[in-house]
Formats: structure tokens, sequence, C-alpha cells
């Protein structure tokens, strides 16, 4: 039979060329050229580190321009000279202009969101961890890994250059709304800068597709023996259900890209209906704004959880190892997971509840929205019951998975007001928003990225964070981050809108002068604190403590099976074979019980 | 290596495919869903659109040309013939994966060459198309046709036309093209060196798929 041949014949191709690869180590270990070895590498452990090194320049490059315009926001009378030298007629006199204001908070959003949180945490994870995970050599396609690592990087590049055009990036919002993204006439942010961004984000779709397919397909085909998909880590679950979340909504995102750049060059109106730009009419009709929103939040909403649950799965684990008890409840974890998959893709209207959306349809979105409270608290639950009586270790790890839960709570609480399209009238694109996203999604997100390099980064490099950073580093950012969000609830609630360029010059905001300026310095101080942990991070990749043992948390999943600096291939020798599941801590008198160990008699009894 | 599949075996217990098929094949599903998604946003942009205008123009009105015949009226005709070639290109397509099967060099050649042809006449008949409703004055942003009530159409009769159809079209493209790719390594020998014509199967799919595709998309521009 053809199909049988067909996978007799990869079988044999994986295991042959995993093996070639086992006796490289020792054999010619220094053979593999530069590129090979660092640049194009197809290793899934190297293109891990190109995606978080990349993201966390992007990262240093969004956060810095979240600084820039909190000083506008923060010292709306302040001159700073310093400024004029960096952004020169972008801050004339050393004062940021609106056009630059609005360029910087568009890119900050764009930055944040895509590049960081969506590439540089899932693009990071899932490469590193799923093959270790699941017990493979390497991705399904290590060929198509690397090229989504490289559209990546090109999409990366297109961005970068839309900052230094002479009209500037695209300043319209991180959503990019039509018309104002459509017509070149209505701001200089919609000119080329616009452009560069649609072109840049249609990489980056590509780059997540070519990706998440792969993530797919490895941990559906290439599980070792015995890892059925019950045994498998939740980090692995939240990697596959990210993975299918980009894989169904990224291609609408592009959809509504490849009609917003039709309607800007070949004078279509598919977004465009009855409009004035500088008193002129212009002859664009029978669009719909609208549809852009349906189009782009189809999208956009399943994207807070592309986001949300790799940090999700990476703190169950994390949580699970360094508390030595079993997660509690993962069935209801992977079900929890599923559920919010299903609804991320009903829910995308509740972005939408001000657009003159039909209240009838809007109390549905309603309900689906609140349903996602259900799964949420289910997993809230489940992590606070894991680490409840737990022998708890405070590994840096341990302390930014437990923060996660703790920004993830108050964040999600929020979002409950918010879902409600009564309350959400009133609050609408005011800054009790960006306070509710900031924390739910944005500090979160990062606090599940960072619980992740603390606790991989003997895995990545070899070698320890140094834990005194590591500890300022935490507790810096976690009152850091409270403090800088925590007002915007009130500001929101009195009104304040967001993405208003000097608030001083209003009657109903100048009470928040002081509050925005606190605000504003408690950002810099945390965005110093993120140069400390960039800091660690880059020193200890050479001068950090060296991991002795493969198992430095005694945890129970296969990549700590491995050697401490596997080469391309993972494991010297066969791979090993999974016997039981990951949680197996504190368990028949045994402080933990590898995945790898087979069940005693007593268990086999058990299980039957 | 077990040909026979017993009731027993554990297929998700890991060590092998659940599925039984190869990563590739798996990858080339979950591509053509997330490809599915793309034209399912495209369409439904053109639905929207459509729904909320008063009227739109009448296919049988705008599609009624056919190549060397003048201008006798033949409402959707040369479609027909489009729409009968694709699918036939299909037909061989499936002829060439059962040859590959059959592990038959010769035979996937012959089959993928007519697939190979059937995509080219597609995409001239397009040509055609495309170029004779320039000649009337449509294009992205100007469309001559009345509507069906005989008032002032708005572009996005042609605007939508012109993307989602060009959209299919660069889809046929590059089925081509990689069906060009795969019928060299057929006649190369590679397929039969490797043992199976895998290969066929994976870009015979999204033969299909962008055939399906092309099913809504007539359905939608010409029918409806």
């Amino acid at each position: 039979m053809s199909n049988e041949a067909t996978l007799h014949s990869q079988e044999v191709i994986h295991g042959v060329h995993a093996h070639d690869h086992g006796h490289d180590e020792h054999d010619h270990h220094h053979e593999g050229n530069f590129f090979s070895k660092y640049v194009f590498s197809l290793d899934h452990k190297t293109i891990a580190k190109q995606f978080l090194i990349t993201g966390i320049i992007w990262a240093i490059i969004g956060a810095f321009f979240s600084v820039l315009f909190r000083l506008q926001l923060g010292f709306p009378d302040a001159t700073f000279p310093w400024l004029e030298s960096i952004l020169g007629h972008w801050a004339k006199g050393g004062r940021i202009t609106p056009e630059a204001y609005y360029a910087l908070v568009t890119m900050h959003g764009t930055i944040l969101v895509f590049f960081v949180l969506t590439a540089g945490l899932s693009g990071t994870f899932s490469n590193l961890l799923i093959p270790l995970q699941v017990g493979a050599r390497d991705m399904a396609s290590p060929l198509m890994n690397c090229m989504s690592y490289w559209a990546f990087f090109l999409a990366s590049v297109v961005m970068m250059t839309s900052l230094f055009v002479q009209t500037g990036p695209a300043s319209g919002g991180w959503t990019a709304y039509p018309p104002l993204s459509a017509l070149g006439d209505a701001s200089i942010g919609s000119k080329i800068g616009m452009d560069l961004w649609l072109i840049s984000m249609a990489l980056f779709v590509v780059s997540q597709l070519l990706g998440g397919l792969n993530y797919i397909s490895t941990i559906l085909n290439m599980r070792t023996k015995g890892m059925t998909m019950t045994k498998m880590p939740l980090t692995i679950w939240s990697f596959f259900f990210t993975a299918v979340l980009g894989v169904l909504s990224f291609p609408v995102l592009l959809s509504g890209f490849i009609l917003l750049l039709f309607d800007r060059h070949a004078g279509t109106s598919f977004y465009l209906s009855d409009l004035f730009v500088a008193g002129k009419a212009l002859d664009h009709e029978g669009g719909s704004a609208i549809l852009y929103q349906h189009l782009f939040w189809f999208l956009g909403h399943p994207e807070v959880y592309i986001i949300i649950l790799p940090a999700m799965g990476m703190v169950s684990e994390i949580l699970a190892v360094n508390s030595r008890k079993p997660i509690f409840g993962y069935l209801a974890m992977v079900g929890s997971m599923f559920a919010i998959v299903i609804l991320a893709f009903l829910v995308w209207a509740h972005h939408m509840f001000v657009t003159g959306l039909n209240p009838f349809l809007g109390a549905f979105f309603v309900l689906l929205t609140l349903l996602i409270a259900v799964p949420s608290a289910i997993k809230v639950f489940n992590w606070i019951t894991t680490i409840w009586k737990g022998n708890l270790r405070f590994t840096p790890g341990m302390l930014f998975a437990i923060g996660f839960v703790s920004t993830f709570i108050s964040g999600g609480l929020t979002g409950i007001w918010l879902g409600n399209s009564s309350i959400d009238i009133h609050l609408h694109d005011t800054y009790f928003v960006i306070a509710h996203f900031h924390i739910v999604m944005g500090v979160s997100a990062f606090f599940g990225t960072f619980a992740g390099v603390y606790h991989w980064y003997p895995k990545l490099f070899g070698r320890y964070l140094n834990s005194t950073i590591a500890y300022i580093h935490f507790w810096i950012t976690l009152i850091g981050a409270y403090l800088i969000f925590w007002p915007m609830h009130y500001e929101g609630m009195a009104g304040m809108p967001r993405r208003y360029y000097d608030y001083s010059s209003w009657e109903s905001f100048k009470q928040f002068n002081d509050l925005n300026h606190f605000i504003s310095v408690v950002v810099i101080i945390v965005f110093a604190a993120q140069l400390m942990f960039v800091f660690n991070f880059f020193y200890s990749i050479f001068k950090g403590r060296k991991v002795t043992t493969t198992n430095p948390w005694n945890a129970t999943t296969l990549e700590w099976t491995t050697p401490i600096n596997p080469g391309h291939g993972n494991w010297i020798g066969e791979i090993p074979e999974v016997y039981r599941w990951p949680y197996d801590y504190s368990k028949n008198g045994k402080d933990f019980i590898p995945q790898t160990v087979p069940l005693s008699p007593e268990e086999e009894k058990e299980s039957h | 290596m077990d040909t026979a599949v017993t009731a027993k075996k554990k297929w998700w217990s890991g060590g092998h495919s659940p599925f039984n098929v190869s990563y590739g094949k798996l990858m080339m599903w979950y591509f053509l869903m997330s490809d599915a998604f793309t034209f399912g946003a495209l369409l439904i942009s053109y639905g929207t659109i459509r729904f909320m205008s008063t009227s739109w123009p009448d296919p049988n009105e705008v599609f009624h040309a056919f190549p060397g015949m003048g201008h006798t009226n033949l409402p959707l005709v040369f479609v027909s013939l489009m729409t009968f070639i694709l699918i036939m290109s299909s037909v061989t397509m499936v002829l060439a994966v059962h040859a590959g099967h059959m592990r038959d060099r010769k035979a996937v050649a012959k089959w993928m060459s007519w697939t190979i042809l059937g995509g080219i006449a597609f995409l001239s008949c397009q040509a055609w198309e495309w170029t004779h409703l320039h000649h009337a004055g449509a294009w992205w942003g100007h469309n001559p046709f009345l509507n069906a009530d005989g008032t002032v159409a708005s572009t996005n009769f042609t605007n939508f036309f012109f993307t989602i159809t060009g959209f299919h079209g660069l889809h046929v493209t590059s089925g081509v093209v990689l069906n060009i790719v795969i019928l060299a390594n057929v006649l190369k020998g590679t397929y039969e060196e490797r043992g199976h014509y895998e290969m066929v199967e994976k870009v015979g799919l999204y033969w299909h798929f962008v055939d399906l595709v092309w099913v809504f998309v007539f359905t939608c521009f010409y029918l409806l």
C-alpha cells in the first residue's frame, strides 16, 4: 500500500537522519559553518533563540516608545532637548510633535502585540519546547521552521524601515482602521509608512502560518512512543491551541489587508464611502469602514488568546514543578483551553459595541463574551489549587508564574465589565480599556514569558540567569505594573479618552495631571528594570553560573532527559519512551517520577 | 511494517501518526483550512457589501460574451466552459494520483501533463475574460455596468470581481507552477527512487481545493 510505504520511508528517513546527527556531535562537531549553525540553522533550539533575541530587541524598542510618549503625557509642559537629538524634527524644541506621538503609540501597540508577544513568545517557546517535550528530533519540517523565522525577520526589517521614512511610520493606531489608514491624504502616517506596515504585517502572517502548520503537525504526528495526547504537558496543549488559532484567524486579517491595499492604491471603495478630505468630496462610494473592523477583530480577538495561551501553558507547568504537586485538574485545564479557542472565534464584535452594531446582536456577543469567564475562572482556580499547600520553591520563574496568576485575575475581572455592552458604551475608548488589556494581556503575557525564560534558560544556554537581578526585576515589574495601570481604571471611569495628545488642556482631565506625572515616573523605573533583565540575559549567556545536572528543577518532562547542551537531534541514541503523565510529583513517597519511568506494579493495578 | 491495520492499534499513543498520514499531508490539510478562511473572509466581505447595496448588476448582462462570437448574447456560456475545464483538470489530477498509487510513472506523467494543460487553459480563459471586461471599461475602481434596476452601480461590483477572481487566479497559477515542478520530478524519476508518489497526492489536494474554491467564486459572482 502506498500510504504505508510513505509513512515507513519517512520514519526511516527521520530515524537515520537523527542518528547521523547523533554521531556528528562526536565525530566532526566543528564542521558546520557559521551560517548553517547560527544563521540559517534548521535546529529548532537555535530558531527558538533567534525568535527570542529578535523579540527582546523589539521589546526594548516597543517599550522605549512607550517611555517616550509617557514623557509627553506625564510632562506635557516640559521640554527635553535630548529628544530633538534622537527624533530630529519629530521632537522640535524637545517636545514630541502630535504626529510623532501618534506614530509612537501605533508602533508601540503593533510591536508589542505582534512582534514581541506573538512571535517572540510563541515563536520562542513553541520552537524550543514542542520537539523537546513531545520527544521528537526536531520539528516536522525544519526547513519551513527556518523559513518561518526568516519571514518574521523580513517583516521586522520592513517594519524597522518604516520608522525611518520621511513621512514617518503608520500612525493610525495598531488596529489601522480605515478610512484614516486608507487615505494617504488623511494624515502623514497614512502615506508610505502605512504601506510598509501592511507589507510587514503580510510577511508576519506568512511567518505565523509557516510556524503554526509546523507546530500542529509536530504535536500530532511526531510524539514519541507512549506520549498519548493526555500525557502531554500543558505547555504543549497550549502551543497546539495557539497554533490552531493562528492558522485559522491570521488569514482573515490578511484578506482584510489585501482589500485595504486595494483601497489605498487601486481606487477601490471596499471600506470607503461618502468621504471628505480637506473639504473635498472623494468619489469613493458604496464601501463600509465597519467591514474592516469585522475582518480585523475576527483576527484581533483570537490574537489576544494567541498571546495569552502559551503563557497559561508555561505557567501551569512552572507552578506544578515548583509546588512539587501535580497540576490540579489536568483535563479541566485542557478542556477550558479548548473552550477558550472555540469562544475566541465567537466574540469579536464586543470590540465594536459602539459602531452602531444592532443592540440585539450585541446581546449575543455579550453572552458569549461573558461565557469566557467560565473557562478562565476554571484555570485560575486550578492554578491556585495547584500551589495550595504545595512545597513552594520561589525560583524567579515561579515568582513570575505567580505574578501571572495575580495580573490575570485583576485584569480579567475588568474584562467582565467591558464585556457588558451597556457598561462598555461608557468605558469604550477610555483609559479603563487601556488598563484592562495591558494588565490581562500585556503584563500577564510578559510575566508568562519571563517565567518561561527564567525556567528554561538552563535548557537554552546551559547556564542560569543571575537570581539577585531576577528577584529585583520581578518585584519592580510586579509593583510597577500595578502602579502604572491601576490608576488608569479611575481615569477611564472618569471618562478620560485614550490616544489624546495632551490632557492638561482639558478642564475635565486636568485633575489627573499629577496622576499622569506619577504614572510616567513609574514607567521609567520599570523600563530601567527591564534593561536590567536584558543585561542579565546577555551577560548570563557567557558568564552565567553553569548548569551541572541535566535536570536542575527536578522536573518530570522529557526536555530534562537530554544532555545539558543538546545537539541537533536532541537525544544521543534512542528517543526515550513515555509511560506516565508529566505531573507525578510527590507521589508514592517520591519527590518526582520522570515520564520515562515505567509504571510500578502497584500503579499498574491502580490504573486498571 | 504493519500492513494490516488491526482495530486494537492505539492510534493516539505516540510513535506514529494518529491519522496514518505523513506530516506533509497533515500540513497541507491544515494549510487548506487556513486558505479556506482567507477565501471565506473575502467572499463574506463581498456578501456584506452586496447586501448593503440597494441594487447590484445582473451577471447575465455582464458576462455574455464568447471569443469569436462578436456581439451574440450568450450569458454565462464562456464561464461555464471555464468551469468545465477546471473541473476536468481535477478529474485528470485524480487519475494522476491513482496512477501514482499504481507506481505507473508514465501514466502519472501523462495525467499530470493534462492537469497542467487544463490549468493553463483555465488561466487563458480568465485572461481573455479580464481583457474583454477591461475593454468594456471595467477595472478596479471603474464599473461601466448598471444595476439590475437600471440605477448607476457603485464600483464595488468590479472591485470585488477582479480582487477575488484575481486572488483565485493567483492560486491557480501557483498550482500550475507546483504541478510543473512535480511533473519534472516525475520525469526525472525522483519519486520512483523514493518509492512513492506522495508529492503528487499533496499537490493534488491543493489542486482540488483550488477547484472547490472556484465553485464558490463561480456561484457568488455568476449565478447569484
